[in-house]
C-alpha cells in the first residue's frame, strides 16, 4: 500500500466521522470517539504494510519523502497518540458538556460533541503528512493543518473563562509565530533558491552561500520552531494554554504537538547543521537556547501547585533535552545521530506524558482543578492509579529501567561527544531538579494521608482504560529495560 | 534461562506476583529460600581454580547495539567477589523476610511491603550479579526506590516522611553524581560497550589520561561514598536506619549499602588506580572520619537504634581502609568484611527490630536487666555485639585483621600516611568495644526497672532467622577459608587486570 493512503484514510475516518454526527441520529455520541479510536487502531496496523515506491519521480514526490523507517515511526506515535486521546475524550465528556453551551429545548442533550472528537483525526493526519513533508510549503501546509485544529480544540469549552484564555493566547501567539515560520521560509528560499529540503541541503553546503541571508532565514525560522517547541524564550503561551485547554487537548498538544515541532525543526535544522558555512554559528545558537530552556523549564517546575502547570514547565525542561541532542550533531559518521536521539525521546515522552494524563483524566470526577494537593494518599485510595503515576513520574524524572532515562542518557551522550560541557553540566542540574519535582507528587500520593474531602469517595477506573494504562506501563518498562527494541523501530 | 537469571528475576517475579494478588507473605518466604539454595547451589558448583577476572555461570543477551553508543545487555556473571555478596544478599534477604510482621499487622497494604521487600533484596542481587554497567548501576536504583517508600509509609516516628525525604535526596544526589562518573569512564575509555570486564580490558591496555582518571575517582568516591556512608556524606543513615522499618534497615544496611563498596573494588579502583593513587590521602582522612568521629558519636547515642546506625556508618571505615590499601591482602579483607558486616548488622537490627516492637521506643535508660527473663535474646545480641565489635571466631575477625595488615604492608620503609592511618584506625576496635558493651550492660545486665514488662522470649519465628544470620557469621568466623578461596583468586585477578 503506498504509504500515503495512511493520511488519506485518516482524512476519511475525520470525515466520516462528521457525516454519522450529522446524518445519523446517535443516542450517545461517544460512539463517534469509539469509531475513530476502532479505524486509527487499523490505521496503525496499515502502518506495518507500507511499501515502498517503485520511482519517486514526479511532482507528489517533490511535496512528500519516500517512507523510510523513521518516518513511519513519527506517524506510528502521531496515530498512538490520537488513539489515547481519543479514549481520554470519551472520559472527559462529562465536562466538555458542562462547559459549551446549554443545548435549546428539543435539541441533541449533547449537541457540539461530536466535532471534539473529529477534530483530533485531521491534526492527526497533519501530524503523519509532517513526517514526511519534504518541502517548504507541504511542510507549512502540514504545519497549519495541525495548529488550526488545535486553536479549535484548545478553546473547545466555551462556557469556560480558562478555555477561552488558553484559545486566544494560543491563537495569537501561534499565528505570530507562523508569521515568523513564513518570513523565514521566504529567506530560505532567498538564500538557497529552492523549497525542496534535499536542494536546500546542497545549496547550503556549497562554497559561495551568501550566509548572512542564510542566518537570517534560520532566526526567523528560530523563532517560529521555537515556540511550536515550547523552547525558551517562546515558551511564555505554554503554562496557560496547558493549564486551560480541556485535559485531552492539552494531552494532544503536549504529546502530538511536540513530536511534530521536533521532527519538522530536525527535518530544518539539519540542513544547516551540515553546512561548513553556518554549522558552528547555528550550533551555538542552538546550545544558547538550549540551556536557556532546560535552566527555565526546570526551575519554574519546581514551585509548581498545579499538575497541569507542573506538566507544562516540565514540557518545556524536555524541549530543552531534545535541543540538547539537535544541538549536538556530530560531524563525523559512525557517531548517533540526533535523529536517532530525538526519536526515542520523543518515544518515550510520548509514553509518559500520555500516562500520566490518563491518570488525570481518570481522576477528573473525584479530583476538581488538578491541584497537586489533592493527590495526596492516592495510594491509599486508589493504588493502581498511584502505580500509574509513579511510574510516568519515574520516567519523566528518568530514573533507570524506564524509558526516560535513556532518553536523557541518549541526550546527555551527544552532547559529551560533541563536548558542550557547560551544556552538559546545565542538563544534569536540571535533571536533578527534574528528580525533586517530580518525586514530590510520588511523595505526596504515598506518604500522606488522603485528604478529608475523600472520605468515602470511590475511585472508579473502566476496564479498557486500566488495560491501555497498564499497556502504557509495560512499554515503559520494555523501553527502559530493552531500548534496542524501539531503537529497532526507526534505525 | 541460565540459573543466575533464574536467581535475579525470581525475586522481582514475585514482588510483581505479590503486588498483583498472590498471598504477599507466603510468596515473599518460598521466592526467598529458593533464592538461598540457588545462590548456595552456585557457591558449590563456583570453580575456584580459575584466577582472573573470569565470570561463571555467563549468560548474555543483547539490548541495544547501535553505532555511537556503548553496546547494551542484560548480562550476569559472576567472580568470587560478586559470589560472596549475592550470598550474603540471599541470606538477609530470607532472614528478613521471615522476621518481617505479619500481614494482618502491617498497617497499610501488605502487598507493597512484600513486594518492596522483594524488590531490595532483588536489586541487590541484580546489582551484584550484573557484568554490565549499566544494569550494575540501574539494579541497585531499582532497590533504592522500594527503600524510600518503605521508610516514608512504614517507617515510625513522627518524622519518618521528613527522613525519606532526606534519604531520597541523599542517594538521589549520589546516585547522580556516580552517573555523572560512570558516564566520564565509558566515555573516555571509547570501547564501546557496557561490558565490564571489556571495560577493564580496555582500561588495563590503554589507561585512561591520569588527569581525567583523577576526575573519574573523585566523582565515583563522592558518588559510591555517599551511597556508604563516607565520612561525610553519612548524616542520612542513621536517622533512616533508625526511622526504617527493622527488615529494610536490615537489607539496606546489611546488603545494598554494599553496593557502595563494591562499585569501588570492582570499577573505580581497576578502572582508574592512578586517580585511586592521587586521591588516596584524602580518603584516608576521610575514613578516619568514619572510624574514630563517627566512632565517638556513636559511643554517645541513647537510643539503641540510632546507635546502632552510627555503627553500621563507622565500620564502614574499615571497609575503606581495606580498599585503600589497594593490595590483594587489603582488599579481600574488605570483601569479606562486607559479607561479615552484611550479616552482623542484619542481625542487630533485626534484634532491635523486635525489641522495639515489644518495647516501644528503644532508649538505654528505659531498660536493664533483660538477659534474665530472657536469656535467648540475650545471648542472641551478645553473639551479635560481639561479632560487631570484631572478637575471634567471627567473620568480622578474620575481615578486619586482614584490612589492617593489608592497610600495613608495602615495600616502602617508615611510616607511610596509611600506615598512620591504620594505627588511627585501630583505635576504632577499642571505640565499637566501648559503645557494643555499654549497649549490652544497659540493655541486659543490671536490675530490671519496674514499669518495664519484660514478656516472654524471642519465639522461634524470630529465632530461625535470626539464628540463620548468626550461623554464617560463626560459620565464615572459624573458616574463613570457606569464602577466602572465592575471594582470593577474583582479587588476584583484580590486580592482574589493574597492573595490565
Amino acid at each position: 500500500m503506498p504509504v500515503y493512503f495512511l493520511e488519506i484514510i485518516v482524512v476519511a475516518l475525520g470525515l466520516v466521522l462528521l457525516m454519522v454526527d450529522a446524518f445519523a441520529k446517535l443516542e450517545d455520541k461517544r460512539s463517534l470517539a469509539r469509531l475513530g479510536i476502532l479505524g486509527l487502531v487499523v490505521v496503525f496496523c496499515l502502518l506495518f504494510f507500507v511499501k515502498a515506491p517503485e520511482s519517486t519521480e514526479g511532482v507528489l514526490w517533490r511535496f512528500y519523502a519516500a517512507p523510510d523507517k523513521l518516518s513511519l515511526f513519527f506517524k506510528g506515535l502521531a496515530v498512538l497518540s490520537t488513539l489515547v486521546v481519543l479514549l481520554m475524550a470519551i472520559d472527559y465528556t462529562p465536562v466538555v458538556l458542562a462547559q459549551t453551551a446549554r443545548p435549546e429545548p428539543g435539541a441533541h442533550p449533547q449537541a457540539g460533541l461530536g466535532e471534539f472528537f473529529a477534530l483530533p483525526l485531521f491534526a492527526c493526519a497533519g501530524l503523519m503528512w509532517m513526517a514526511s513533508a519534504n518541502h517548504l510549503v507541504s511542510i507549512f501546509v502540514s504545519l497549519e493543518t495541525v495548529s488550526i485544529t488545535f486553536y479549535i480544540l484548545v478553546a473547545y469549552m466555551r462556557r469556560n473563562v480558562g478555555s477561552l484564555e488558553a484559545g486566544v493566547k494560543y491563537l495569537i501567539l501561534g499565528a505570530l509565530s507562523t508569521g515568523f515560520l513564513v518570513y523565514g521560509f521566504a529567506w530560505l528560499f532567498g538564500a538557497t533558491r529552492s523549497m525542496e529540503l534535499p536542494a536546500i541541503a546542497e545549496a547550503l553546503a556549497a562554497p559561495g552561500l551568501d550566509a548572512t541571508t542564510a542566518l537570517f532565514a534560520f532566526a526567523l525560522i528560530l523563532v517560529a520552531m521555537a515556540f511550536k517547541l515550547g523552547a525558551a524564550p517562546f515558551h511564555l503561551w505554554i503554562p496557560d494554554v496547558y493549564q486551560g485547554a480541556p485535559t485531552p487537548v492539552t494531552a494532544f498538544l503536549s504529546v502530538g504537538s511536540k513530536a511534530a515541532a521536533a521532527i519538522v525543526t530536525l527535518r530544518l535544522f539539519s540542513p544547516f547543521l551540515g553546512s561548513p558555512a553556518l554549522a558552528d554559528k547555528v550550533v551555538a545558537v542552538l546550545v544558547a537556547v538550549a540551556i536557556l530552556t532546560l535552566v527555565f523549564g526546570n526551575l519554574a517546575a519546581l514551585p509548581q501547585k498545579n499538575f497541569k502547570r507542573l506538566l507544562a514547565y516540565s514540557s518545556i525542561g524536555h524541549s530543552g533535552f531534545l535541543l540538547m541532542a539537535l544541538a549536538s550533531a556530530p560531524k563525523d559518521a559512525g557517531s548517533m545521530t540526533p535523529s536517532t536521539a530525538i526519536a526515542f525521546y520523543l518515544g518515550a515522552y510520548l509514553l509518559m506524558t500520555l500516562l500520566a494524563f490518563l491518570v488525570i483524566v481518570a481522576l477528573r470526577p473525584v479530583i476538581e482543578g488538578e491541584e497537586i494537593d489533592a493527590y495526596r494518599g492516592l495510594a491509599r485510595r486508589s493504588p493502581f492509579l498511584a502505580f500509574a503515576l509513579l511510574v510516568s513520574m519515574a520516567s519523566l524524572a528518568g530514573i533507570p529501567l524506564t524509558a526516560g532515562f535513556f532518553g536523557k542518557l541518549f541526550a546527555f551522550k551527544m552532547a559529551l561527544d560533541a563536548g558542550h560541557w557547560t551544556l552538559l553540566a546545565v542538563g544534569i542540574v536540571a535533571a536533578a531538579a527534574g528528580f525533586y519535582y517530580y518525586l514530590k507528587i510520588a511523595v505526596s500520593m504515598y506518604f500522606s494521608d488522603p485528604p478529608k474531602s475523600a472520605d468515602g469517595v470511590a475511585i472508579e477506573v473502566g476496564l479498557l482504560d486500566k488495560a491501555v494504562m497498564a499497556l502504557l506501563i509495560g512499554l515503559i518498562l520494555v523501553a527502559g529495560v530493552a531500548p534496542g527494541v524501539v531503537v529497532g523501530l526507526f534505525a | 534461562m541460565s540459573p543466575l537469571e533464574i536467581l535475579v528475576l525470581l525475586p522481582l517475579l514475585a514482588a510483581l506476583a505479590a503486588g498483583l494478588g498472590a498471598p504477599a507473605r507466603p510468596t515473599a518466604i518460598g521466592a526467598a529460600a529458593v533464592v538461598l539454595v540457588i545462590a548456595l547451589g552456585l557457591a558449590v558448583n563456583f570453580r575456584t581454580s580459575i584466577e582472573g577476572l573470569v565470570w561463571q555461570f555467563e549468560s548474555s543477551r543483547t539490548l541495544l547495539d547501535m553505532p555511537g553508543f556503548p553496546k547494551l545487555s542484560l548480562a550476569f556473571g559472576l567472580d568470587g567477589i560478586s559470589l560472596v555478596l549475592v550470598l550474603l544478599s540471599a541470606l538477609v534477604l530470607l532472614s528478613a523476610v521471615l522476621l518481617a510482621p505479619a500481614e494482618s499487622a502491617i498497617r497499610g497494604s501488605s502487598r507493597l511491603y512484600y513486594a518492596s521487600l522483594l524488590l531490595i533484596g532483588g536489586g541487590a542481587i541484580g546489582a551484584f550479579a550484573s557484568t554490565d554497567l549499566f544494569f550494575l548501576y540501574a539494579f541497585h536504583e531499582l532497590a533504592l526506590i522500594p527503600t524510600f517508600l518503605m521508610i516514608g509509609i512504614f517507617g515510625h516516628g513522627e518524622n519518618r516522611v521528613r527522613t525519606a525525604w532526606t534519604i531520597t535526596i541523599f542517594l538521589g544526589v549520589g546516585s547522580l553524581v556516580l552517573l555523572v562518573g560512570l558516564i566520564l569512564a565509558v566515555s573516555a575509555l571509547g570501547a564501546g560497550t557496557f561490558e565490564i570486564s571489556e571495560l577493564l580490558a580496555a582500561a588495563a591496555n590503554s589507561a585512561i589520561d591520569p588527569a581525567v582518571q583523577g576526575w573519574i575517582f573523585l566523582l565515583l568516591l563522592v558518588g559510591f561514598g555517599i551511597l556508604v556512608s563516607l565520612f561525610p556524606f553519612h548524616s542520612w543513615a542513621a536517622p533512616a536506619y533508625a526511622e526504617a522499618p527493622a527488615p529494610v534497615a536490615m537489607l539496606h544496611a546489611g546488603v545494598l549499602k554494599k553496593f557502595g563498596l563494591y562499585g569501588l573494588v570492582r570499577i573505580a579502583l581497576p578502572l582508574a588506580p592512578a586517580g585511586a593513587e592521587k586521591w588516596l590521602n584524602l580518603v584516608l582522612v576521610l575514613l578516619l572520619g568514619n572510624i574514630l568521629y563517627i566512632g565517638l558519636v556513636t559511643i554517645a547515642q541513647k537510643k539503641l537504634d540510632r546507635m546502632l546506625g552510627y555503627s553500621s556508618v563507622m565500620h564502614m571505615g574499615y571497609a575503606f581502609l581495606g580498599i585503600a590499601a589497594a593490595n590483594v591482602v587489603g582488599v579481600s579483607g574488605a570483601v569479606l568484611l562486607m559479607f561479615a558486616h552484611g550479616l552482623s548488622i542484619a542481625l542487630l537490627f533485626g534484634l532491635a527490630g523486635w525489641m522495639r516492637d515489644r518495647y516501644g521506643e528503644l532508649d538505654f535508660d528505659r531498660f536493664g536487666g533483660l538477659a534474665k527473663p530472657l536469656p535467648r535474646l540475650g545471648l542472641l545480641f551478645g553473639f551479635a555485639a560481639f561479632a560487631s565489635v570484631g572478637l575471634p571466631g567471627f567473620a568480622n575477625f578474620a575481615a578486619e585483621v586482614a584490612i589492617f595488615f593489608g592497610a600495613f604492608a608495602g615495600d616502602e620503609a617508615g611510616m607511610t600516611w596509611i600506615r598512620w592511618a591504620t594505627v588511627g584506625a585501630l583505635w576504632g576496635v577499642v571505640i565499637s568495644a566501648v559503645y557494643m558493651l555499654r549497649a549490652y550492660r544497659h540493655l541486659f545486665m543490671g536490675a530490671l526497672p519496674g514499669k518495664l514488662e519484660p514478656g516472654g522470649d524471642l519465639p522461634w519465628s524470630a529465632r530461625i532467622p535470626l539464628l540463620l544470620l548468626l550461623g554464617g557469621l560463626l560459620a565464615a568466623g572459624f573458616a574463613p577459608e570457606l569464602l577466602n578461596q572465592y575471594i582470593r583468586p577474583a582479587v588476584n585477578g583484580l590486580f592482574l587486570v589493574g597492573a595490565g
